[in-house]
């Protein structure tokens, strides 16, 4: 008891040296990897060269930011950006909804473990390889071609990750396919836990499958659903960064050039690092901004919201 | 009794002529197939003679069946060393991530820590913001980790996401084991290492699955911090071949054992990716299972 009370004093933190010795290294990590480049983030502001350290670098104000709205090559990021965001909270975000809801009417319960089993395989899958394997069969001899002109729907091949034309529908869907297993889990998860008896008030009411799916499992995981929502609208400025690495060719970049790749290509490559730092300062502020604003909506809309 | 009786008649008559379960079934397997199809396609082309393959039309199993592609694999220094640093950081960098993240959840748990709502505090920060690319990169460069392996380890030591779902697990274990063995005199490292440890095989086995999948299939920190080729893991080797166009480079330097004819750059290509992902299924029955857990207490608490 007299411990507890007198936890404050300099005799209990000697008393605890072992459990500050295993706490500390935590701390430090996180003030060296974490709050050093918190800190970095200053270099927006500055022109930073190679040579100088953050702190020795010259002021500059606001020249970057006002820089961002004047290059062409920016806002054609954020179109690419833009364009497959919202592709993706059309396609991507309902599809595991939809699965998962699908999934849900399978009696069998052998059968809906395998199926559930196999969907979220190629989550595990690094897009080095599931890029490998798209950048193969979308070439123009690729099992996608020879599928396409053997069932006489196309006559000459087309070099599919070859041009800028339907890159957006390819990355999405192909994101789609890796991410909706995987996605299921959290709404499959949340209609197990739904009260059995709402079902069967609603078969005494003779309600039948997709009124059951109406008026109940989807009132029920609406809070996830909204959820998640949130966090893909808050989202909306982040792109599969590998998937683009791997997708990306300089006969696509019209198409695939995304802001997280524009900033990749400027800092790391082009060593425009203050310039590149102000460009990525800015996509987490809209971003914030974003979560901040689908939150506040949510909340005046639905009563429900994030935090 | 007669509304009762009326559904049940109903319900019977719906099951009898209702064609949506043998429709969905017929669904879930389609997905499944479009889920498996690709990724068998491309075992059956790296099992197949390469130049054979180069005509088409092989789809569900190999029309000349051929090993020399995994062999010129294996006998190809440059791929042999990507697999030994993916070896490397996957094992070494789960080690420490998960002891350093492990000790610190648990001695950010105990409630008589003193500063424990400030170190609680700054750690909930870091998951909502970040330095981003630039400034993390200028980091890791001053620390002088450009082109060093430790890069593989200490960047990815922490994570607090990960020590959020090992303090669910940790808050279940009883109390009472640890009092006791404070009695006996056992410090908290001790009381870590001897008692809380052993009892955490679960959430253990969890984290270790996730960050050690990161680890095999991450192939950011190769592109980005690593210059020299013999420090690349496997899938920043791949990701130079394929993003890149290097496949020719596969073909430089092989043994004159393996039959030229029978290998094409594109089908070490394809062996290269099969060998990369076998580790992934081969613990993928434990992945599941583990991951579907921690996914959701990560959910629920974060």
């Amino acid at each position: 008891m007299k411990d507890k009370k007198s936890s404050i004093s300099s005799h209990s933190l000697s008393r605890q040296k072992a459990l500050q010795a295993m706490a500390l290294p935590g701390l430090l990590w996180m003030l060296i990897f974490n709050y050093i480049p918190m800190y970095g983030v200053i270099i927006a502001f500055k022109e930073f060269r190679i040579f100088h350290t953050i702190n020795g670098a010259p002021w500059v104000g606001f020249i970057h930011f006002q820089e961002i709205f004047r290059d062409a090559d920016f806002f054609a990021a954020m179109k690419n950006t833009l364009g497959m965001s919202v592709l993706k909270l059309t396609i991507g975000f309902p599809l595991p909804i939809i699965f998962a809801l699908m999934l849900n009417e399978i009696r069998s319960r052998g059968f809906k473990r395998w199926v559930q089993t196999i969907s979220y395989l190629p989550h595990f899958l690094s897009w080095v390889v599931l890029g490998g394997i798209m950048i193969t069969w979308f070439s123009e001899n690729g099992f996608v071609n020879e599928l396409l002109l053997r069932m006489g729907i196309i006559s000459n091949p087309i070099a599919f990750l070859g041009q800028p034309q339907g890159f957006w529908l390819l990355a999405v869907l192909s994101e789609t396919w890796k991410e909706m297993g995987w996605g299921a889990i959290i709404y499959l998860a949340a209609i197990s836990g739904i009260a059995p008896e709402l079902y069967e008030a609603a078969v005494v009411d003779g309600a039948n499958r997709f009124q059951k799916m109406w008026y109940i499992t989807l009132p029920s995981i609406a809070g996830t659903i909204t959820i998640l929502l949130i966090l893909a609208i808050s989202g909306i400025l982040n792109t599969n960064f590998e998937q683009m690495l791997v997708l990306n060719n300089p006969l696509n970049h019209e198409a695939s050039n995304v802001i997280d790749l524009y900033v990749y290509r400027i800092g790391i490559r082009g060593l425009r690092f203050s310039y590149s730092t102000a460009v990525g300062l800015f996509k987490a502020i809209i971003a914030l901004v974003l979560l901040l604003g689908a939150n506040g909506l949510s909340k005046k809309v639905q009563g429900r919201s994030l935090f | 009794m007669t509304p009762k009786n009326f559904t049940n008649i109903r319900q019977s008559k719906q099951q009898k002529s209702d064609p949506f379960p043998r429709i969905n079934g017929i669904l879930m397997i389609l997905i499944c197939f479009m889920t498996l199809y690709p990724v068998w396609y491309s075992v059956v082309i790296s099992f197949n003679d390469g130049q054979d393959a180069l005509l088409g039309g092989i789809y569900w199993w190999p029309r000349i069946f051929s090993i020399e592609s995994y062999r010129a694999m294996f006998s190809h220094q440059g791929i042999l060393q990507a697999f030994l640093i993916s070896i490397f950081r996957t094992v070494a960098g789960t080690a420490t991530h998960l002891l350093f993240t492990a000790m610190v959840a648990y001695a950010f748990l105990q409630t008589r820590l003193i500063g424990r709502k400030a170190y609680m505090t700054i750690g909930v920060i870091t998951m909502f913001f970040n330095g981003g690319l630039i400034p993390t990169f200028l980091l890791v460069k001053n620390l002088g980790l450009i082109d060093n392996l430790l890069v593989y380890l200490f960047p990815s030591m922490f994570n607090f996401f990960h020590l959020i779902i090992f303090q669910a697990f940790f808050r279940e274990i009883p109390k009472s084991l640890e009092e006791s063995a404070m009695m006996d005199g056992m410090n908290d490292f001790g009381i870590f290492v001897r008692i809380i440890l052993p009892l955490s095989a679960p959430v253990m086995a969890t984290i270790a699955l996730f960050q050690g999948v990161w680890h095999w299939n991450d192939f950011f920190i190769g592109i980005i911090y690593v210059n020299e080729m013999e420090l690349q893991p496997v899938a920043t080797y791949l990701y130079r071949v394929i993003a890149q166009n290097q496949s020719s480079q596969m073909m430089v330097n092989m043994p004159a054992s393996i039959s030229r004819n029978a290998v094409t750059s594109q089908s070490i290509k394809m062996a290269t990716m099969v060998a990369a992902t076998f580790p992934i299924v081969l613990v993928y029955p434990f992945l599941q299972k583990y991951f579907v857990k921690g996914l959701l207490v990560g959910s629920i608490k974060g």
